[in-house]
């Protein structure tokens, strides 16, 4: 076990350099300098700036430089927003992502978990239609256009909400729901599945041959394994949802992550754009591992290998 | 199984018969076909071009002369969903088919090379699963240029991890029957026995995961799009028009509506019969019913 854990954390760093790499390479591909605007600046001026950002040396050089940041967590200064650091810009816009997404998080298991679990009990029923319609539906509606919808009509039309910004307590409401409709979808389709193949299963049989109550056979024996598939989906769709979703904050216009990202891009600002990447593989590679050791608890047929 | 009526069928007619049982696969698959015509032939037919804009009409309801109304430019909105339709479905058709490529070659070569080959080729998918490719296409989208073939190669390169694993687990079950042995002793060679052997029996599962990849990467295209980094207006695709749609949403709801009931209502269609496409050749799933 403590092998396991040893060897997925060196996987782990292995993933978040080769990240840091390809994000350098990818964003050197720019044409022309990225620190270089497009007004005119004497060349002292720009000589000086390359030599602030390390950009006067070779690549292998700057791709050393992101390394050294990264391996002694002393993190570089973004080229958009001069002087403030990169861990600084991350932890001004991470609550945010957080927040919403945490939220998305819990209202698509509260809705998805009891959704598709009815529909495995009860296959072949109204309910089972409905709730796989339900969720094939929500898989149909892609939040760029449940996004403006919600807006539009809790917040333009009922005005309950704000229909976008990050002004009030309640505004994570809003994109934490149109995320958590979308999720909960998935979430319901794997459930049913899963939990229908293995009430089929022997062992299913034979708790209830033992004369176990169906709801013991059911929370008890089936749950433990049919959430396996759901907890394969969550490690990732975590990691996705608490960095921000890019669509939903664009939607909403908040102030997370995931627009971070975008405007990043566009302003070729690179130290931001390779420590967002960065950040967003650290949390995928932790939930993976998470998702595993959990997996190995509750399925004792699974054996952690190196 | 009933084996009397099956005899004379042959597993893809068998699968046909099973995805047409469905009457929701049929209709999935109706829509589909009817709205691939749409898209391909309507914006020759219609009066207008997409980008053709009227600045008399601006945002108007749908009328006898646009039967979708006009956009604030005053642009026919049947026209313009029609043709964007037809981009994203480009889109997804070609990003599938990079995916497909690069899955399967890799796929195959992972499977008949086995061992050590195999087991490394496995682990860097296993690898690249934890990789953040969605930031890196809007990397590449947002420095390299929005051109329409970077669009799909670049969705296309992340999307064939899962058709990979799928191909190679077919090919480790195949490569060791009965009938490959046989053809080998026959003195046939390896791409013989590649070309015409293992090819055509992976086709059934690569052919489900694809109509499964569709849908993905037509959001994917969209997403791109309605961020601004995918299709750049006056072209349009559906990302392009959702977006135009939820930024004069207040307004003219509507603008937002066409385009998205038109996206979602394909979405749904292509997770059907995806899903219909992995009931009729899966086995197991065919033991459930």
């Amino acid at each position: 076990m403590i092998r396991f854990i040893l060897s997925r954390i060196v996987q782990g760093i292995i993933v978040i350099f080769a990240v840091i790499t390809i994000t350098f390479a990818l964003s050197k591909m720019v044409p022309g300098g990225s620190v270089r605007s497009e007004r005119f600046i004497s060349k002292e001026a720009q000589k000086a700036q390359d030599e602030y950002y390390g950009l006067d040396k070779p690549w292998l050089a700057q791709l050393g430089l992101q390394f050294k940041h990264y391996a002694t967590l002393n993190l570089p200064e973004s080229y958009h927003y001069k002087g403030r650091g990169v861990d600084e810009i991350i932890a001004s816009g991470f609550p945010v992502s957080a927040a919403v997404g945490g939220a998305a998080l819990l209202i698509a298991l509260a809705i998805g978990v009891p959704l598709g679990a009815l529909a495995a009990l009860r296959p072949n029923t109204l309910e089972d239609r409905t709730s796989t319609l339900a969720a094939t539906l929500g898989i149909c509606a892609p939040s760029m256009v449940m996004g403006p919808l919600i807006a539009l009509l809790f917040g333009l039309k009922l005005r309950w909400f704000n229909a976008s910004g990050w002004f009030d307590a309640s505004d994570w409401v809003l994109p934490a729901l149109t995320l958590g409709i979308i999720y909960s979808a998935y979430i319901a389709r794997l459930m049913r599945g899963s939990l229908r193949e293995t009430l089929a299963q022997e062992f299913i049989r034979t708790a209830r041959a033992k004369g176990a109550s169906e709801a013991s056979v059911v929370f008890l024996h089936a749950m433990k394994l049919a959430s396996l598939p759901v907890l394969n989906f969550l490690g990732p769709a975590a990691a996705g949802l608490l960095t921000g979703s890019f669509i939903v904050e664009t939607v909403f216009q908040l102030p997370g992550l995931g627009q971070f990202f975008v405007s990043a891009a566009v302003n070729k600002d690179i130290p931001l754009t390779i420590a967002l990447s960065t950040f967003f593989a650290a949390l995928i590679v932790s939930f993976n591992l998470l998702v595993d050791i959990l997996q190995a608890a509750l399925n004792p047929r699974i054996r952690l290998q190196a | 199984m009933s084996s009397r009526t099956n005899q004379s069928l042959s597993p893809m007619q068998a699968a046909w018969r099973r995805l047409m049982r469905q009457r929701m696969n049929a209709w999935a698959l109706g829509f589909l076909i009817t709205l691939v015509l749409l898209c391909f032939i309507g914006p020759e037919l219609s009066p207008y071009d997409q980008s053709q804009q009227d600045l008399e009409l601006k945002a108007t309801d749908p009328s006898r002369a646009h039967w979708l109304g006009t956009d604030p430019l005053g642009r026919d909105m049947l026209t313009r969903i029609l043709h964007g339709g037809r981009v994203s479905l480009e889109v997804g058709l070609l990003a599938t088919a990079v995916a497909v490529i690069i899955g399967v070659l890799y796929g195959m070569i992972s499977g008949l090379a086995g061992g050590r080959t195999d087991a490394t080729m496995m682990r860097i998918v296993d690898i690249l699963y934890a990789f953040p490719f969605i930031n890196f296409v809007i990397l590449l989208m947002a420095i390299v240029g929005r051109e329409f073939w970077l669009i799909f190669v670049a969705i296309g390169a992340v999307e064939w991890l899962t058709m990979a694993r799928v191909v190679r687990g077919q090919v480790l079950a195949l490569k060791n029957l009965e009938f490959i042995i046989a053809a080998r002793a026959c003195g046939a060679g390896f791409w013989h026995i590649v070309w015409k052997h293992l090819l055509p029996n992976v086709m059934g599962p690569v052919i489900i995961y694809a109509s499964l990849t569709v849908p993905g990467v037509m959001l994917l295209e969209a997403a791109l799009s309605f961020l601004g980094l995918g299709i750049q207006p006056p072209d349009a695709s559906w990302g392009v028009l959702i977006r135009e749609g939820a930024n004069s949403m207040e307004s003219y709801p509507w603008l937002l509506l066409y385009p998205g009931i038109f996206f979602s209502t394909t979405l749904l269609a292509l997770n059907l019969l995806g899903d219909g496409l992995r009931d009729a050749f899966d086995p197991k799933s065919m033991s459930q019913q």
